[in-house]
């Protein structure tokens, strides 16, 4: 048993989803008031009663949730904060104090990493072994909020009207790593990444290390080239050669070939149109003339950090 | 060969610019299909693995609170005045400290910083302006690399910065694909092996800003040699 299950926080956290549910629907200028309240109530509810809702309706509320994407259908309210002018006024005011309860989470998540472990009384432990990092930050976001309101002096409404404001803009993007984890979970119940190694074993000698490390790194990039999506591309690749060569067959250690292989796969993020809201939208926002003007300026940096990426796997994967 | 189905849906939904969350939603479905599974058998496995990963989403939205709170009391236009006080430099400089402020900022977790919300209103002017204080007028060819790489410092800072912080997107994501295949890896090791690549980022966006820093300088003594051969 731990006194900060990870459970307490998911229901503190669809708490601040189904709050914000109601803000949506309490504003009466919003554009598409009801269906993007729903689109909150829906995912709010998945993590109040998660723990004890039948998963076919869950499923079928994500599938819910996907629907109400479509078309923009999740929108913001009116932005309702305070004026540059204000802002300004007490960035004077605060001073670097400000940056202070940002700081403190990351510091809990070291700090509670290494001592939460030692606190428990008769079985009892403070927080749940098995989540120890995630609940940390958790634990350091929620001291860090009431640092923060003390410093501020803020009215107690000041933080739910503007993690509501947060929460609006990233909208449904909230869920897709999420939804993209789900996907990789199907994938693999449907023999997605034995299918794609088969390929692989049959076409490259897969038996030499360092070309499995290659055909990781350069599957990463390609792959997220065409998926728009490093982590999209990710179950797939590491189901298909990272597992089964890097590390069953030669046993490389999965932490370093997951993290620099994702890093291979944000090079090919720089270089692909797919990724709209990276390379696209900025030339829009920016006024230029050329479409591919920002992948151009990304080109030469994703491709040198492509190299060191694959050459920094290769170095280290196979001897920490 | 049918099992792939599910990353056509994918390569598909994406080139359409369909809703990305409903193409991966889609996706599943396709590849559940494909392999045999009922419609009411999918809706469950993907039920039971979107409540399994919960903890993805979960710092993310713990979080919201308190940085809006900074934000409304002004974390962004303090971080402004930071910035500010540091680049009394040139245009590529400029764009180099943003980069470096924000894969350490965002390697810590707090997010100060994005296309509209920085790029566009505080990097691109200050860098341009430099620039302009330097050289005199800008052509348009100039004035647009300034912009992209503006842009690039953005994107290259928050995606090889991110992976440091244990509590972002990715890192979880690595770890919940790797709980569904029972392999046991630490968030912490991965973090950790982040650490060279972003570096090695600065050190690229280093190079490029030297690049670009060059080329301001080759455009404007010629256009003040030009100058000088009028008058």
């Amino acid at each position: 048993m731990s006194f900060f299950s990870l459970n307490t926080f998911y229901v503190v956290g669809g708490c601040i989803m189904l709050v914000n549910a109601g803000c949506v629907a309490a504003d009466k200028g919003h554009g598409s008031r009801w269906t993007t309240a729903l689109f909150w109530t829906l995912l709010g509810t998945c993590f109040v009663f998660g723990a004890s809702m039948p998963f076919v309706v869950v499923g079928y509320m994500v599938l819910g949730m996907g629907v109400l994407a479509v078309g923009g259908k999740i929108e913001k309210s009116r932005e309702r904060t305070t004026s540059r002018e204000e802002r300004t006024e007490s960035a004077k005011r605060l001073g670097n104090w400000l940056f202070v309860p940002a700081l403190i989470v990351p510091v809990m998540a070291v700090l509670g990493t290494l001592i939460f472990p030692h606190l428990h009384w008769r079985g009892y432990s403070l927080v749940d072994p098995a989540y120890l990092s995630i609940t940390s930050v958790c634990i350091g976001a929620a001291l860090a909020l009431v640092v923060g309101m003390w410093l501020t002096r803020a009215p107690v409404r000041a933080p739910v009207v503007e993690g509501s404001r947060l929460l609006q803009a990233i909208g449904w993007a909230l869920i897709l790593p999420q939804a993209l984890a789900a996907l990789g979970g199907l994938f693999a119940h449907a023999g997605v990444g034995e299918y794609v190694a088969s390929i692989v074993e049959t076409t490259l000698p897969t038996q030499y290390p360092s070309v499995a490390v290659a055909a990781y790194c350069l599957g990463m990039f390609l792959f997220t080239i065409c998926m728009g999506n490093a982590f999209a591309a990710f179950a797939v690749m590491t189901g298909g050669i990272g597992v089964p060569f890097i590390v069953h067959a030669h046993g490389g250690n999965p932490a370093i070939m997951a993290a620099i292989g994702m890093l291979a796969g944000y090079c090919g993020t720089l270089v692909t149109p797919m990724a709209a809201n990276f390379n696209l939208v900025p030339v829009m926002l920016l006024e230029l003339e050329d479409k591919n003007a920002v992948i151009k300026a990304q080109a030469p940096m994703a491709l040198a950090l492509l190299a060191f990426n694959l050459l920094l796997m290769e170095f280290c994967v196979y001897r920490f | 060969m049918i099992r792939l189905i599910g990353i056509l849906v994918i390569i598909a939904g994406f080139a359409l610019r369909l809703n990305t969350l409903l193409v991966v939603i889609a996706s599943g479905i396709a590849t559940g299909l494909a392999s045999g599974m009922s419609f009411n058998e999918i809706m469950g496995e993907f039920g039971r693995l979107f409540i399994a990963n919960r903890y993805m989403t979960l710092p993310v939205v713990m979080m919201l609170p308190v940085i809006g709170l900074l934000e409304r009391y002004g974390l962004r236009e303090r971080a402004e005045v930071l910035i500010r006080k540091a680049s009394t430099a040139t245009a590529g400089r400029i764009i180099l400290i943003y980069t470096g402020v924000r894969e350490v900022s965002i390697a810590l977790g707090i997010s100060i910083g994005g296309q509209t919300s920085v790029v566009r209103p505080i990097l691109v002017p200050l860098a341009e302006g430099s620039a302009h204080s330097r050289y005199g007028t800008l052509s348009k060819a100039t004035s647009a690399r300034i912009r992209a790489l503006a842009a690039a410092a953005e994107n290259i800072g928050t995606f090889f910065g991110e992976d440091i912080f244990i509590a972002v997107g990715s890192i979880l994501l690595m770890k919940g694909f790797f709980d569904t295949i029972k392999i046991e890896v630490s968030v912490w090791a991965m973090a950790l092996w982040g650490i060279p690549t972003a570096f090695a980022a600065f050190g690229a966006m280093a190079w490029r800003a030297r690049a670009l820093d060059r080329l301001i300088a080759r455009e404007g003594l010629a256009a003040e040699a030009r100058a000088r051969e009028k008058s």
